[in-house]
């Protein structure tokens, strides 16, 4: 089709055209970095977490009497290690997600343990059973034995006794690059090493994303024998039992010690109430897209509209000279192509220009190149079906309106 | 001749009842969504104490002993959290008019009657000028002495709320509570208190935002009966956590008041000699110190969350975009309307007559649509009201907002209508009546 008489009356109606392209642009710019944070959230959420999530219960203990410490924890455990369904019980020091946490810089040489570039992992203390109540996945290397639990204490600077870790696998990419981990050693501080004895599928940290912390799925796991600090009592089972599982427990628990405070959650609880403020981030960029998508559709039907009707006549001339409806159609598609072509050329530079904006005061990284096609195919799509309404109207015009005056 | 307008406005709305809907629709969406907004970010970027924010003062120094991070790096991350050494002993210098050290903690409260459990409580742990420094009142009682402070005495302030809760709201003060394992006599008793943005609590591990705290305790006392800071960051993996008043961990904060704000001078002089002596006793490496006021830590610190000012700018961006639809629209209509134009105009309308008309039309459908988004922007705090985040009870429309919405939707409508109202009033009379 012949695009030049379209252009040719286009220029005869600057104000209405630039109207729509300006549209066009903004609705591309804005839709591009929206559904690009709606990316990144929806990411954040489905970030892996190697552990059971669809099984584990958490019952935090809070207030244990220091004097009766260690025989009360004892109890705790065996109480809840009673409760039909527990598959495995242990005490955590935070769990993944949670709002408690121990975090540390770690380094793979006692040189580097000042360096600024070493990375910040997050601390897993656990009690024997403990990778079995947490379901970690195991990658390489061995768990740990039941020695290396007994042996291991927690320090005046709450840091295990003990001499092994297990890392994450992110972690031990980024501390041992192209090496084996197994065997190396993990420096904390100047005077605690751990030997690395298994790496495991990545795990997520307490705080994944919060406070700047860099990478979400640096964690270490190390052994520890219970203790004060040591308070969330981790249980596994069925998923279905949970909820049983952790009413139960916590009656237990309570019964035991009047004077503590008990708290349970499923895993699943944890993970919602984490994500809670991203998923309403998400939910809310959704509804704006939606919104605007459907005022710039509207707008462009109302302008379309107008179009068609003020050129009835010329519509009437063209039929009567021989143009087919089909021309007619394409005339107004083909119309509105060329404008969402510009508005979108427009929108990209757009979308650009607010995403560095948006790299320099957030947290945001590049915008990917793959946005703006999509979303350029998305404002076609829009303004044809805007434009298709208005468009079988005009191909509903008589080649009578011709002989008719005005 | 404004009635005439407005009668003429009215009558070509009926005409095109769909495009008029569609307009005061669009509009009203825009200005809901930019009003909701905007109403969260006004407070959550609020002044938590209006009357004296000027004269309050958040004195930083960079307490790590290398060097590796730049201290404004640090200060952006921890604001003026210190080590509990360099609090007291600024503390006690008392060079200001009035200074407290604080830190947030878990606190367990004994059940009062036999039978009942125990709970936590959010608490502050801090020193005796915290309440007047921060205009927290009192319903009962009053705070403790410095004497207090140093001499560890067992006495605590609660909050309005957990006095009704323990003592049915009656006058408490004199009683003893059991927090931890020992008993604490209860001095005063506050009147509501939750100034917001929560600013002493940013750098301590708490909310931003949200309910006060119930339960206010002597730092040293606390700190002798072994009450754990809830954001505790070492900068040596062998510090001994049992005992943090030595440790080389930071895990409290100074506050102070000075008596006048250009007073800010000579305090940050006093804090610079100060970092220099350290540096040169060799505990710190940077002798650089910075003392924001309240405001200027907040912005410091970036209390208001990103989302809510993402949300703000995604709001109005998405409100241009109503405003060059109604830009549209209002051309498409005035521009069919040409030939009533033409006649006006014939029979001695001037072009300023004109251009009114339809700037009076463009400031109808900007009044609809500011009803409109009144009605959306209550909706929209409403869902807000009901998001899991911090600040999401504290989302209320107040009278300011009421009068900038309307405000907001006069003006954009009026841009809105220039345009349209500019190509009306050019309209050339003789052609367009000559195809009547």
């Amino acid at each position: 089709m012949d695009i030049q008489p379209i252009l040719s009356a286009l220029r005869k109606h600057k104000i209405p055209a630039a109207l729509i392209v300006l549209e066009i642009a903004l609705a591309c710019a804005v839709l591009c970095n929206a559904v690009f944070m709606i990316g990144q959230r929806v990411g954040e959420i489905h970030l892996s977490n190697a552990i059971d999530e669809g099984g584990i219960s958490d019952i935090g203990v809070q207030g244990i009497n220091p004097d009766t410490a260690k025989a009360d924890m004892a109890a705790y455990l065996a109480a809840l290690h009673s409760v039909p369904g527990v598959t495995a019980a242990a005490q955590l020091n935070s769990l993944p997600l949670g709002n408690n946490s121990w975090n540390t810089t770690v380094s793979s040489s006692q040189a580097d343990v000042a360096d600024k570039d070493s990375p910040n992992a997050a601390e897993y203390l656990l009690t024997k059973d403990g990778p079995a109540a947490l379901g970690l996945h195991l990658l390489q290397g061995r768990l740990f034995n039941d020695d290396e639990y007994a042996d291991s204490k927690l320090s005046d600077s709450y840091l295990p006794t003990g001499h092994v870790v297990l890392v994450t696998k992110s972690l031990a990419e980024r501390l041992w690059p192209d090496q084996n981990a197994l065997g190396k050693q993990m420096w904390v501080g100047k005077n605690n090493h751990y030997m690395v004895v298994g790496v495991v599928a990545d795990v997520l940290r307490p705080d994944a994303s919060r406070g700047g912390l860099a990478h979400f799925h640096w964690s270490a796991f190390f052994p520890v024998s219970p203790a004060l600090g040591i308070q969330e009592f981790v249980v596994r089972s069925a998923p279905r039992d949970r909820a049983r599982i952790l009413r139960e427990g916590i009656q237990k628990l309570e019964a035991l010690s009047p004077m503590v405070v008990v708290q349970g959650q499923t895993f699943t609880e944890i993970r919602n109430k984490y994500f809670a403020n991203a998923r309403s981030m998400v939910w809310m960029l959704v509804l704006v897209c939606v919104v605007m998508l459907a005022v710039t559709a509207f707008g462009i039907v109302g302008l379309t509209s107008f179009w068609v009707g003020q050129r009835r006549r010329q519509i009437g001339i063209r039929r009567a000279v021989g143009a087919t409806r089909a021309h007619i159609m394409q005339y107004f598609q083909t119309e509105n192509f060329l404008l969402s072509s510009a508005g979108v050329a427009v929108g990209m530079i757009l979308a650009f220009g607010i995403n560095l904006y948006l790299m320099q005061h957030y947290q945001t990284t590049r915008l990917p190149w793959y946005y703006l096609p999509v979303s350029a195919i998305a404002l076609w799509v829009l303004g044809q079906l805007a434009a298709l309404g208005p468009a079988l109207r005009a191909a509903n015009v008589p080649p009578v309106v011709a002989t008719r005056d005005g | 001749m404004f009635g005439y307008y407005l009668d003429l406005a009215l009558r070509s709305f009926k005409r095109n009842r769909v495009l008029t809907a569609l307009m005061v629709l669009a509009l009203g969406l825009g200005i809901g969504a930019s009003i909701t907004t905007l109403t969260v970010l006004k407070l959550l970027s609020g002044d938590p104490l209006p009357q004296k924010s000027a004269r309050i003062f958040a004195p930083e120094i960079d307490p790590l002993p290398t060097g590796n991070v730049k201290p404004a790096d640090l200060w952006s991350r921890w604001g003026n959290l210190m080590t509990y050494t360099d609090a007291m002993n600024l503390l006690h210098a008392r060079r200001a008019e009035r200074q407290a050290v604080m830190a947030l903690a878990s606190i367990k409260i004994a059940p009062q009657t036999p039978g009942q459990r125990a709970f936590f409580s959010d608490g502050v742990i801090t020193t005796s000028d915290f309440f007047g420094m921060f205009d927290a009142g009192f319903q009962y009682g009053s705070g403790w002495s410095v004497q207090d402070d140093e001499n560890r005495a067992r006495v605590v302030v609660i909050a309005g709320f957990l006095n009704d809760k323990l003592f049915g709201g009656k006058n408490s003060v004199g009683q003893n509570i059991r927090i931890g394992d020992h008993d604490y006599r209860i001095v005063g008793v506050l009147k509501p208190w939750a100034p917001q943005p929560r600013f002493y609590s940013v750098s301590l591990g708490g909310r931003g935002y949200g309910n006060g705290d119930a339960v206010f305790l002597p730092l040293q006392s606390a700190v002798a009966d072994q009450v754990n800071p809830q954001n505790v960051n070492c900068f040596d993996a062998g510090a001994d956590m049992n005992h943090l008043e030595t440790a080389p961990c930071a895990w409290v904060s100074l506050w102070v008041e000075l008596a006048d704000a250009s007073d800010a001078g000579a305090y940050k002089t006093f804090l610079s000699n100060y970092a220099a002596q350290q540096v040169a006793l060799g505990r710190v490496h940077h002798s650089e110190v910075a003392l924001p006021d309240l405001m200027g830590y907040l912005g410091q610190v970036q209390v208001v969350p990103d989302d809510a000012r993402l949300q703000t700018s995604l709001a109005f961006g998405f409100l241009l975009i109503c405003i060059v639809n109604t830009v549209g629209l209002l051309l498409a209509k005035c521009l069919r309307r040409s030939r009533e134009i033409g006649v006006r105009r014939a029979l001695g309308a001037t072009r300023a007559a004109v251009f009114a008309q339809f700037m009076v039309e463009s400031g109808m459908v900007g009044i609809a649509g500011g009803v409109l988004g009144l009605i959306f922007a209550e909706l929209g705090l409403w869902a807000i009201r009901h998001q899991p985040a911090q600040y999401a009870s504290l989302a209320h429309m107040d009278v300011s907002m009421f009068i900038v919405t309307f405000m907001l939707a006069l003006v954009a409508s009026l841009v809105a209508g220039l345009l349209p109202a500019w190509r009306a009033c050019v309209v050339a009379p003789a052609p367009q009546l000559k195809s009547v």
